[in-house]
């Protein structure tokens, strides 16, 4: 086996040390700085962008809470003024129903008025009639020549009796 | 034959050998010695190097930009560093930021030497046990160092499981001592026994694609699936180099 052979180890070994030591300079002063700079810049970034997005969702959620209370605010407002114009309406249909009901019931007490007015007519003239037809009747009948005042005056009391 | 093979396969392999341990030869390409010491660069050599550059040119320039929104070679570095150090947090804590960037250059050097490994015809510097070992052991080195220095002679105490007899004491304390011995052996084969296995594996299946003919499809679709198998061990075994190494950092520092 060609590796048990002691004559090149000594040749191995020193450029063994040789490379190795090189790459370990090489890594330390050039390779590992960069990265570990480049790493953490990069981790810097990420922190900062990610308190940015926070600081940015705080600000949204401020906006959405005003918005949100702005509705609310907004809502309750058209409520009021729907409760309010509906008051208003029905205070104004009730004031009119109001002065309808009085304007039909003036009417309702002329008219009974009139009537109880025709009524008495009609009751006074259904007297004269009754009276002319008992001083006809009392002429034709015993021959006796009645009075009007005397006849009505019969009559009305034969009314008032009958009633 | 041999050479024809490799390719069908996919495979790995230096050259036109017929052993499957050929591509663990290790070749020289520039001669260097220095006071008896054969130090030259080597394919292994001119491999940890590629993966050197490889991973630079990922962690470099990849972040070039830094931009706040990363490219793709950008999310793999930033990918990478973050699974080491998630690694470290959940094995070690917070204590282990100190070791982040020993961590790192472990875990992506092992990772690139295992992965480079994959491209056929190049060669695999995590199957030398060599490499691994001395890997190991200076992590077992560092991690003993560490363990004194937080502890001073009571870590000595780690060999000690908390809660035993006196009287088991002669018999537990070889056993611990061992055991912690054993982690650099343990640490440096499992990395190289899996990179030679599977390396082999691949080179002994793909060599009877040429020899089967027609059927040669049987052991072409065993190395596709192998290939594959072996690219996820080129991760895990750059993962548990790591997570152990972890867990031995925190021995050290939390004791048991």
């Amino acid at each position: 086996m060609p590796q048990l052979d002691p004559s090149n180890y000594a040749g191995q070994i020193f450029w063994l040390v040789i490379s190795f030591v090189a790459l370990y300079w090489v890594l330390v002063r050039l390779a590992l700085p960069r990265i570990a700079d480049v790493l953490e810049a990069r981790q810097h970034k990420i922190d900062d962008d990610l308190d940015r997005a926070a600081a940015a969702k705080q600000e949204a959620d401020k906006v959405l809470a005003a918005y949100d209370k702005r509705l609310a605010e907004g809502r309750d407002e058209a409520q009021g003024l729907l409760r309010q114009a509906a008051e208003e309406m029905a205070a104004e249909a009730a004031k009119r129903h109001e002065s309808l009901a009085a304007k039909l019931a003036g009417e309702v007490k002329a008219a009974e008025t009139r009537i109880l007015e025709a009524k008495t007519a009609a009751v006074r003239s259904i007297g004269e009639v009754a009276a002319e037809v008992a001083q006809s009747a009392a002429r034709r009948l015993i021959g006796i020549e009645v009075d009007g005042k005397t006849a009505g005056a019969a009559v009305e009391a034969a009314m008032r009796g009958s009633d | 034959m041999a050479e024809t093979t490799t390719e069908a396969g996919g495979g790995h392999g230096g050259g036109g050998g017929h052993s499957p341990l050929e591509q663990f030869e290790i070749h020289t390409i520039a001669e260097f010695k220095l006071g008896g010491l054969d130090l030259s660069f080597t394919n292994a050599s001119l491999m940890m190097v590629i993966a050197v550059l490889l991973v630079t040119t990922l962690m470099v320039f990849g972040t070039r930009r830094g931009a706040l929104v990363p490219g793709r070679l950008q999310s793999v570095s930033e990918l990478s560093y973050e699974f080491v150090a998630n690694l470290i947090r959940d094995t070690i804590g917070n204590e282990g930021r100190r070791y982040f960037p020993l961590l790192f250059t472990l875990f992506m050097f092992i990772l690139f030497g295992n992965l480079l490994g994959m491209v056929p015809y190049s060669f695999t510097f995590t199957s030398q046990i060599i490499v691994t070992f001395a890997m190991a052991i200076v992590v077992f080195a560092g991690v003993t160092v560490l363990g004194f220095m937080r502890h001073g002679v009571h870590f000595f105490s780690f060999f000690v499981p908390p809660g035993t007899p006196i009287w088991m004491w002669p018999l537990l304390i070889p056993i611990e001592v061992i055991s912690y011995l054993s982690r650099p052996i343990s640490l440096s084969v499992r990395l190289f026994a899996n990179m030679l296995a599977g390396h082999t594996l691949l080179k002994v299946i793909a060599s009877f694609v040429a020899l089967m003919g027609v059927f040669g499809v049987l052991p072409l679709a065993g190395v596709v699936a192998l290939t594959g198998l072996e690219i996820l061990i080129a991760f895990l075994q750059a993962y548990v180099f790591t997570i152990l190494t972890c867990l031995y950092i925190n021995d050290a520092l939390h004791m048991h």
